[in-house]
C-alpha cells in the first residue's frame, strides 16, 4: 500500500465526523480569519471538505492540505455556531496530529516542544536565562500596557510590542506552597499557566490575594509546566501526552476540591483535551484525568460560582468614573460557556462595564497563528482593538494571559492610554 | 488550462487573487446542494470592475467557462463550476456604494453579504426584506442571480421585487446598463429582470440598485402550537383566506421542532406536533388588530397554546431558531435533500398531506418546514448517500414530490433555483418549447456558452 494511502487510511477514523458538514456555508459569518482573506479553504467548511479529500486520496503530496489546515486560530467559533453540530476543532487537532505523524515535525518545533517544553524543569532556567539578557535586544514602548519591542531585527519577533518575561516569575515567589487561614473551607490547587508564571506573574498574585482573603485554602505545586495546548495544536501529541502525565502526579485530584487557573486557555485545555489523552492509556490515569477535568474551574468562575464573593457593587472608589470593557476570550465563552462570571467578578469590583461591539470576536492571537501568520492576526487584532478604543474605556479587561498579550500589542502600536487586566487584577485591587 | 490563459490572469489579477493550486480549487468543486463536486481549473478573486470585465474578455477569447461565487451556499448546484473553468469569486467586490435615504434605493457590489446590506439600511430606519436562510452569510450578487426569497416573501415579495436597476458584464466582457434609481423606468427592455434568477448564465453582475422601503413602526411575534399539523396548515389557509397578509406565517413539523431546538434552545414545545411562527407588521393599530384576528382564528381550529414574544429578544431567538432548521437537521443523518416544490398558497394542507404520504410510501424520514403562508414548503429528506438502496428511493420521492406540486398548479422551485438540480426537470413544468425558446435567447447572449454552463436550461452545447 502505498503512504498516501495509508494516510488516507488513518483519515476514515475521522468519516462520521466528517460526514456531518453538509457544506451549508454558515461557518463563513464566524471565521475571523475568512473575514479577512474571503478563501474558502481558510475557512471551517473548506478545511473539512479538503480533509473528505486526503480521506479520498484524492493528492499526492498532503503538504498542501497541512498548510492549509495550520492556518487556523483553533478559536472554536465555527464549532461554537455550528447547527449541524460539526466538532471542527476536534476534528482540526485529530488530523493535525495525523498530519505531524505523517509528515512528520519541523525542527524548529522538534527542538522547542521535545526538548524544551516537554521539560518543565529546564524550560523555567532557559527562561530565567533569557530574562537576563532581555534588556540587550528589547526597548520599551508603552509604559500604559507594559510593552517593549526589539531593537533590531530578530526572528519572530517582527514589530511586534510585546509584554517582555518578568524579573521574577511567579513559581520563584512560590514553590510548593500551601497557603490556608484558620477558616478555610474549599481548597484549590492552582495551576499557573506559562505565560502567567513567566510574563504575567501579578495574575497568580491577584490570585493568591484573592484567595486567601475569602480564607480559601491555596496549593501551588511545584515544578509546574505548560499544559500541552502548543504542542496538541502542532500535533505532537507524544510531548502532549508526556506533559498531561506529568502534571497528573503533581496535581492528585484527592488533595483539592478545586482544580483552579486564570488561564482560558489552559482550563479548556485541562477541561477538554486531557481526558482525551489517548484510547490505549492506563485506566488508573485515565480515571484520574476526567476527575481532574470535572474539577478544573476558571478562576472567574470558580470565585462566583463557587467562592461566592459578595456581587453586591462595592462603594464607589476613587475610580468610580472608570470605564471598563471585557473581551470574551474564546477559549472562556466558545469552549467553556463562560462569560457572565467575568463580568460579575468585574462589576463587583465597583467599576461600570461598558459592552464593546463584537465582545467575543477572536482577537486573532491563536497561539502559534499568530507567529507564522502575523499578518492576518494583525488585521483581526486592529478590529479587536477599534471596538475597545469605541467604548472610550481606561482599561480592557479579560480571561486570558494570550488574548492580554495580543490586544496590549495592538494598543501599544495606536499608542492608546488603556490597560490591559485580567478580571481577577482588578478585583483583587479592591481588597 | 493553456499555460497562456494562467499568465494573462496572473498579469490581470497578481499572483495573491489567483488561485492555482489543488489545495485551494478543491474548495470550490461544491456548494451546498447534494451533488457531484467538480474541481475547477482555476479560481479568481478580482478586486476592481476592470479586472473583471478584463478577465471575461480573455475567457471570451480562450472560449473558457465562468462559475461565479458568492459564499456558495446554493441549494441547487448553480455554482459548482466546469472541470475546464474558471470560478470567479466576489468576495472582494463587497462594498456598499451608496445608501440613498432621500430616494430609498441602495447600489452595492455583489459581494455584499446580504445580513450585513440589512443592517446598515436598519440603521437608516429603512428595510430591505428579502431574507435567505442563510442571509448572514449569502451574498446579494448569488440572491439576484437566484431570485432568491426568504421568509418575508407572503408580505414583502422576494429579490426580484426590489432589483431597480443593475450593471453587468455580458460574455464577450462588453459593459451594460439597464433599470434606474427612479421608482418607474420605461427605457430599453427590462434586463434587469432578465438577469434576475438567470444563475449567472447572462452575464456578470457588477453592481445592483436595490429598492429600500420604511422600517415597519412595530412588529408582533407569535408562536402557535398544534396537536396534529393538519390543524396547522388548516390555520395557514384559514389566515390568507381572511384576506390577512403576516409578514412571515412559517411552520415547522415534530421532526424540524425537536432539531432546532436542540441546536438553539429558543423555548420550542419539542412535544408539539407542529408550529406555526407568525409575525404582523406595520402601523401599530394594524398590527393589534391582525394579531387579535389571527388569536381567533388560531383558537377557532384548535391551537392547543399560543405565545406572544414579550420582547425583541424573545423574537429575536425565535427567528434565529427557524433560521437555523436546515443546518440543524443535518445533524440527525450524514445526507440532507432539501426541496422547495412549491403550490399556491390555498393548497398548503393537500401540499402537507402529499408530503406525509410520501414519506410512508417510499419509508424516508421527511422533515417539513418552511414558508406556509407563500405556499412554499421545504421538504426535508434525511438519508444517508452511501446507502444505494435508500437513496434509490430519495430520488423517486424527489421525482414524486415535483409531479404532486406541478399537478396542483405549483413549481418545482420557489427559491433554491434550476441549477444543476432541476434542470433535467425543467420541461416537466414549462414545455420543451419554453425551454427551447430560452436556449435560443442564451445563445444570443452567449454564443460560445460560456457563462455557467450547464445550469437553467439543461445541458448547453458548447462552441
Amino acid at each position: 500500500m502505498s503512504d498516501i494511502k495509508k494516510l488516507a487510511q488513518s483519515f476514515t477514523e475521522l468519516e462520521e465526523q466528517l460526514i456531518v458538514c453538509i457544506r451549508c456555508g454558515m461557518c463563513q459569518s464566524v471565521c475571523p480569519v475568512f473575514e479577512q482573506t474571503h478563501k474558502e479553504a481558510d475557512v471551517a467548511r473548506g478545511k473539512l471538505a479538503l480533509l473528505s479529500g486526503l480521506m479520498n486520496t484524492m493528492f499526492d503530496d498532503p503538504g498542501g492540505v497541512s498548510n492549509r489546515l495550520n492556518k487556523c486560530l483553533l478559536c472554536g467559533s465555527c464549532a461554537a455556531n455550528c447547527p449541524s453540530g460539526v466538532n471542527a476543532l476536534e476534528i482540526f487537532i485529530k488530523a493535525r496530529t495525523i498530519l505531524a505523524e505523517y509528515m512528520g515535525l519541523s525542527p524548529i518545533k522538534k527542538i522547542i516542544f521535545k526538548h524544551m517544553l516537554s521539560k518543565p524543569r529546564l524550560f523555567n532556567s532557559l527562561m530565567s536565562m533569557a530574562e537576563k539578557f532581555q534588556p540587550l535586544i528589547s526597548l520599551k514602548k508603552s509604559e500604559t500596557q507594559g510593552t517593549s519591542c526589539a531593537r533590531f531585527d530578530l526572528p519572530l519577533m517582527g514589530h511586534r510590542h510585546f509584554r517582555a518575561l518578568a524579573k521574577e516569575p511567579f513559581h520563584h515567589s512560590f514553590q510548593k506552597t500551601v497557603l490556608k487561614t484558620k477558616v478555610s473551607k474549599i481548597r484549590i490547587a492552582l495551576f499557573t499557566g506559562c505565560l502567567i508564571d513567566k510574563i504575567l506573574p501579578e495574575i497568580a498574585h491577584a490570585v493568591v490575594k484573592t484567595t486567601v482573603h475569602h480564607d480559601i485554602e491555596l496549593v501551588i505545586p511545584d515544578n509546574q509546566g505548560c499544559c500541552g495546548i502548543p504542542a496538541l495544536a502542532s500535533g505532537d501529541r507524544t510531548s502532549f501526552n508526556s506533559l498531561v502525565e506529568h502534571h497528573v502526579k503533581l496535581f492528585d485530584p484527592k488533595r483539592f476540591d478545586y482544580l483552579v487557573t486564570a488561564c482560558a486557555t489552559c482550563t479548556s485545555t485541562i477541561k477538554k483535551f486531557w481526558p482525551s489523552l489517548g484510547t490505549d492509556i492506563d485506566p488508573c490515569l485515565k480515571r484520574q484525568l476526567a476527575q481532574l477535568s470535572s474539577k478544573t474551574l476558571d478562576i472567574n468562575q470558580f470565585l462566583v460560582d463557587v467562592a461566592g464573593i459578595p456581587l453586591k457593587k462595592k462603594t464607589p472608589g476613587k475610580d468610580a468614573k472608570a470605564i471598563i470593557t471585557y473581551h470574551d476570550p474564546c477559549h472562556l465563552k466558545k469552549s467553556l460557556g463562560v462569560h457572565k462570571q467575568p463580568r460579575q467578578l468585574i462589576t463587583a469590583s465597583g467599576y461600570q462595564l461598558k459592552e464593546m461591539a463584537g465582545s467575543d470576536r477572536c482577537c486573532g492571537m491563536g497561539g502559534s497563528f499568530n507567529l507564522f501568520h502575523y499578518d492576518i492576526s494583525t488585521s483581526i487584532g486592529k478590529l479587536k482593538q477599534q471596538n475597545i478604543m469605541d467604548t472610550g474605556c481606561n482599561t480592557i479587561a479579560t480571561g486570558c494571559p494570550a488574548c492580554i498579550m495580543q490586544i496590549s500589542d495592538m494598543l501599544s502600536k495606536e499608542g492608546a492610554l488603556i490597560n490591559v487586566k485580567h478580571p481577577v487584577e482588578l478585583y483583587a485591587e479592591t481588597l | 488550462m493553456k499555460a497562456a490563459v494562467l499568465r494573462n490572469l496572473k498579469n490581470i489579477l497578481g499572483k495573491d487573487h489567483l488561485l492555482t493550486e489543488i489545495e485551494d480549487r478543491v474548495t470550490y468543486s461544491y456548494d451546498a446542494a447534494v451533488l457531484e463536486p467538480k474541481t475547477p481549473s482555476a479560481v479568481v478573486m478580482p478586486k476592481t470592475r476592470e479586472q473583471v470585465g478584463q478577465i471575461v474578455s480573455l475567457c471570451h477569447d480562450y472560449s473558457i467557462p465562468i462559475t461565479v461565487r458568492g459564499s456558495g451556499t446554493n441549494l441547487s448546484g448553480g455554482t459548482i463550476p466546469e472541470t475546464d473553468g474558471i470560478v470567479l469569486l466576489t468576495g472582494c467586490l463587497n462594498k456598499i456604494i451608496e445608501i440613498n435615504e432621500h430616494d430609498m434605493y441602495a447600489i452595492v457590489q455583489p459581494g455584499v453579504v446580504t445580513a450585513g446590506l440589512a443592517a446598515e439600511v436598519e440603521k437608516k430606519g429603512l428595510f430591505y426584506p428579502p431574507d435567505p436562510g442563510s442571509q448572514a452569510v449569502s451574498t446579494l450578487g448569488g440572491n439576484v442571480a437566484e431570485n432568491a426569497g426568504g421568509l418575508r416573501g407572503l408580505k414583502y415579495g422576494v429579490t426580484k421585487d426590489y432589483v431597480m436597476g443593475m450593471s453587468f458584464f455580458d460574455a464577450q466582457g462588453n459593459y451594460v446598463k439597464t433599470g434606474s434609481k427612479t421608482i418607474k423606468c420605461a427605457t430599453g427592455y427590462n434586463l434587469a429582470g432578465l438577469m434576475v434568477g438567470s444563475e449567472g448564465t447572462l452575464g456578470l453582475i457588477d453592481e445592483i440598485t436595490l429598492k429600500l422601503i420604511p422600517y415597519p413602526a412595530t412588529r408582533k411575534s407569535m408562536v402557535a402550537v398544534y396537536d396534529t399539523i393538519e390543524q396547522a396548515s388548516e390555520t395557514v389557509s384559514a389566515i390568507i383566506a381572511a384576506r390577512i397578509i403576516p409578514a412571515t406565517l412559517e411552520i415547522l413539523d415534530n421532526f424540524t421542532i425537536r432539531a432546532v431546538e436542540d441546536f438553539s434552545h429558543a423555548g420550542l414545545p419539542v412535544d408539539a406536533a407542529a408550529l406555526l411562527l407568525i409575525e404582523v407588521d406595520g402601523h401599530p393599530v394594524v398590527v393589534e388588530e391582525e394579531g387579535q384576528k389571527i388569536k381567533t382564528l388560531c383558537k377557532k381550529l384548535g391551537v392547543s397554546t399560543l405565545k406572544v414574544a414579550s420582547d425583541d429578544k424573545e423574537r429575536d431567538r425565535i427567528w434565529a431558531a427557524r433560521r437555523s432548521a436546515l443546518s440543524a437537521l443535518a445533524k440527525l443523518k450524514p445526507t440532507l435533500v432539501l426541496e422547495d416544490a412549491t403550490v399556491p398558497r390555498s393548497r398548503i394542507p393537500d401540499m402537507v398531506n402529499a408530503l406525509q404520504d410520501v414519506a410512508k410510501k417510499y419509508d424516508l424520514s421527511i422533515g417539513t418546514f418552511g414558508h406556509a403562508g407563500d405556499g412554499n414548503l421545504h421538504p426535508t429528506i434525511l438519508t444517508d448517500k452511501r446507502n444505494k438502496k435508500e437513496w434509490h428511493r430519495v430520488e423517486q420521492a424527489i421525482e414524486e414530490i415535483f409531479d404532486k406540486a406541478l399537478s396542483m398548479g405549483g413549481t418545482l422551485s420557489g427559491e433554491h433555483g434550476t441549477g444543476l438540480a432541476k434542470a433535467p426537470f425543467l420541461q416537466k413544468e414549462i414545455g420543451l418549447s419554453s425551454i427551447e425558446f430560452s436556449r435560443r435567447l442564451r445563445k444570443a447572449m452567449d454564443p460560445k456558452g460560456i457563462l455557467n454552463p450547464g445550469k437553467l436550461t439543461g445541458v448547453t452545447p458548447r462552441v
